[in-house]
């Protein structure tokens, strides 16, 4: 293995690019048929009785040594190893490596979840997160590994010439990276902690040490592998349990291509469920709930006083009748927990009053799984308007996440990892056909435990459930609780609350598959999220030694002067990821969707028309990036709750059109266009340099052009 | 180096094919969603819209992917503008 990887960077030639591929197929066929190795002895073993708490551990540290042994391997100090492995991954592998690098512990873990709970509008993310990849081959991948540099930055600092538009590409990139980054390792520190039982803080150091080892000896080059590596495992990870479940429900092995018989099924229970007796009485009774806490809200101040009064009177009425100790300390408990003051009532309240509000609507607050939108296009004007607002904010949606994924550096820059221009081509086929293998199976996983839990659990005996309901609920309150409302014993579907990532979390035990499977699972999820970091970890740290540093600051460093500060550089942002992580910011996925925002808006216009327009100037693409990177801040800040409180905006919420902020860039993205096109018009043409630059990105090969190899 | 009207044409082609393949792009993704209520006749199970969203709008980015580097690929070939020995 060391050998292979080790093969020297010179120009391949087609023979030796071929043996190096067919030596990767032979080593990862290997390593595939190792890991499923590694498995079946943990099963056996479990069978034998080791304990859960040993298979997490053994696939924690089997996994994370792994992936810092191929680090170790593939260590380089060499510069187009360190930046871009060398150029030599063929297109195939790079395929893997983006699969892995694109799927993040919210697509491995949150994207069923967010389907099971929100239906058709939950599609926008399968379609915006899979779409965006025919923007990505359209008019980026091929121009760019033609231009053949090393970041995203390096392109806008060549075509649009000086320092202010890669410097401004900087910026973006570390914006939308950052904040991307902060998520995966929470979700590192989430699944570490789970799979050897620590805590948050130290699963998320310990997961930090498997991402730093790896990319820190290696660079891009080990990361390639690394990813490779990490897809293997997730996607098997993925597929198990939901073709185990499908054979379970319907004894059919292929769960997407026949849960749309399953989703008929779950479509008629949802109209049962509409109007069974046993729920419209739950739901009456939130209703209750939702009127009494309005009726306090109307004046906290008097109705905390009453509470603590009747709560007093209560715990010395019980006093005086010598009632049992446990009563008392029940009544001692409820005075204790009453808020505060009239704020924290107030706050309290009226969370409780939401919480309750959603509750006493049909389903949980779930709309129909199969229904497209919300609201009615034939119903009264406020039907009319519902379905127009949710119609548009769906597809505003896609449109920010698809534009996003074509301009996210992290992702931009496999590309420039492949031998050619026509291996790059292929290269985003391959990557989307690996990331569709598990979009494809997120719909059908969310519809078969849907069934599950409206055809299994819900009319079941609350004392006669099956045993994970316990143990998860056990595990994380947040992710599965269970009161019984009407207390008549038996589960409706609102005395139920479920965290989304529960999905994916509970399918094998759903499916009644063994212990050693859901550690796959945490596995598969901690690679998900680990491949993430490592690709933006490399991003940040490559956009500070390499553009601000090396081209702007210091232009005579040496190469192994440029790779070591980039090692340094690259252990700073991921402390300072993990310090951010670690203090569990609030809105942690909005944050993730913000950064397909900025990326969109700052990015795609100046990249795109900089291929596609001559007559693009640098001063236009400048202001253009600015300018539209401005306007999707400036919305994001002004109408986002989370954002709103932290910059201290008082002024009422305005939404345009209705789009919510999370698809702040529908707005951005225009303005950067039109920006960039006006001001070019009123600019100087660009020089003869720059559009022969122009030529030389758009014919994979010219007669008397520049060589295609980075120097 | 020159661009010559064999250059030329090359890049007509390319903007040609990559706007054909964008509007399917389109179609499937917005125009599919605007009339995604409108579209749920029943199509093996799933209302078609859903179906689309789910599944069929992916095969069909993965065809449009695929098709481009299959016809770039050649149309190199053609322009005399593919990399290696020209």
């Amino acid at each position: 293995m060391s050998g292979l990887f080790k093969t020297d960077g010179g120009p391949s030639t087609a023979g030796s690019a071929a043996a190096f591929k067919k030596g990767l197929n032979k080593v990862y066929t290997w390593y595939t048929g190792g890991f499923l190795t590694f498995i079946v002895v943990l099963a056996i073993a479990e069978q034998m009785g080791l304990s859960r708490q040993w298979i997490g551990l053994s696939f924690l540290a089997a996994t994370v040594l792994l992936y810092a042994g191929i680090g170790f391997i593939t260590r380089t100090t060499d510069a187009d190893e360190y930046y871009v492995a060398g150029r030599r991954v063929p297109a195939m592998y790079n395929g893997m490596a983006t699969g892995a690098d694109w799927m993040s512990a919210a697509s491995f873990i949150g994207m069923a979840g967010t389907l099971y709970l929100s239906g058709y509008d939950g599609l926008a993310f399968i379609m915006g997160w899979t779409g965006g990849y025919c923007l990505v081959a359209l008019f980026l991948a091929p121009y760019m590994r033609k231009f053949g540099q090393f970041t995203i930055p390096d392109f806008l600092g060549e075509r649009y010439g000086g320092h202010i538009p890669r410097f401004i590409g900087v910026v973006a990139a570390i914006l939308c990276s950052f904040t991307y980054v902060v998520a995966q390792i929470y979700g590192v520190g989430l699944i570490t902690a789970r799979l050897a039982g620590v805590e948050f803080e130290i699963g998320i150091f310990l997961g930090l040490s498997g991402i730093l080892v790896c990319s820190l000896l290696g660079g891009m080059r080990a990361v390639t592998w690394t990813q490779v590596a990490q897809y293997i495992i997730l996607i098997v990870a993925y597929l198990i349990p939901v073709v185990w479940l499908s054979v379970k429900q319907t004894s059919i092995p292929v769960p997407q291509a026949i849960y749309g018989y399953q989703l008929e099924k779950v479509t008629a229970k949802e109209k049962l469920l509409n109007n069974d007796p046993k729920e419209l009485e739950v739901r009456a009774i939130f209703k209750q709930r939702s009127a009494d806490l309005a009726e306090k809200l109307k004046d906290p101040a008097a109705a905390l006083a009453a509470d603590k009064a009747a709560a007093t009177t209560k715990v010395a009425d019980l006093k005086a009748a010598n009632a049992p100790a446990a009563e008392l300390a029940a009544a001692e408990k409820a005075l204790a927990s009453l808020p505060r003051d009239d704020v924290a009532a107030k706050a309290a309240w009226s969370k409780a009053k939401a919480a309750a509000d959603i509750k006493a609507t049909p389903l949980n607050g779930m709309a129909p799984h199969a229904q497209q939108f919300k609201g009615d296009p034939n119903g009264d004007a406020a039907a009319q308007k519902t379905y127009d607002n949710s119609r548009r904010n769906f597809l505003a949606l896609i449109f920010c996440l698809m534009v996003g994924t074509a301009a996210l550096p992290h992702i931009l820059m496999r590309y420039y990892t492949v031998p050619s221009v026509k291996e790059a081509r292929d290269s985003v086929t391959w990557s989307l056909f690996f990331i569709f293998l598990l979009y494809f199976t997120a719909p059908a996983l969310a519809v078969l435990v849907k069934f599950e839990v409206f055809t299994v659990l819900i009319g079941t005996q609350i004392d006669q459930l099956p045993a994970w309901v316990a143990a998860w609920n056990k595990v994380d309150p947040t992710l599965l609780s269970i009161v019984d409302i009407n207390k008549d014993g038996i589960l409706q579907l609102n005395e139920m609350s479920i965290g989304g990532d529960i999905v994916v979390l509970a399918t094998p035990e759903i499916g009644g598959l063994p212990y050693v499977i859901s550690g796959l699972v945490a596995a598969g999820g901690l690679a998900a999220a680990l491949s993430t970091a490592d690709g933006l970890l490399l991003t940040i740290a490559n956009a500070l030694s390499h553009d601000l540093y090396y081209k702007m600051i210091d232009p005579n460093a040496s190469t192994e002067r440029r790779v070591t500060i980039s090692k340094a550089l690259l252990l700073v942002v991921a402390l300072a990821a993990a310090t951010v992580a670690a203090q569990k910011p609030a809105d942690i996925l909005f944050l993730v969707s913000a950064a397909f925002s900025f990326a969109a808006a700052a990015f795609f216009p100046a990249l795109v028309l900089g291929i596609f327009w001559k007559r693009a100037t640098g001063i236009a693409a400048s202001l253009g990036m600015v300018a539209g990177l401005g306007t999707t801040v400036y919305y994001m800040v002004m109408n986002q709750a989370w954002l709103r409180g932290i910059f201290g905006i008082t002024s009422p919420v305005d939404l345009w059109y209705g789009i919510l902020p999370i698809s702040a860039g529908v707005f951005g993205v225009p303005v950067g266009i039109a920006v960039i096109i006006v001001v070019s018009l009123i600019t100087p043409e660009p020089s003869k340099k720059i559009q022969d630059l122009v030529d030389h990105v758009r014919y994979p090969n010219l007669l008397g052009d520049k060589g295609t190899r980075a120097t | 180096m020159e661009i010559t009207e064999n250059h030329r044409q090359y890049w007509r082609k390319n903007i040609q094919i990559t706007g054909i393949l964008l509007a399917i792009w389109f179609v499937v993704t917005f125009v599919v969603g605007f009339y995604a209520r409108e579209l749920s006749f029943t199509f093996f199970g799933w209302p078609f819209s859903f179906w689309m969203g789910a599944q069929g709008s992916l095969v069909v980015y993965v065809v449009i992917i695929w098709y481009y580097a299959r016809y770039m690929a050649k149309l190199d070939i053609e322009h005399g503008v593919h990399e290696g020995e020209v």
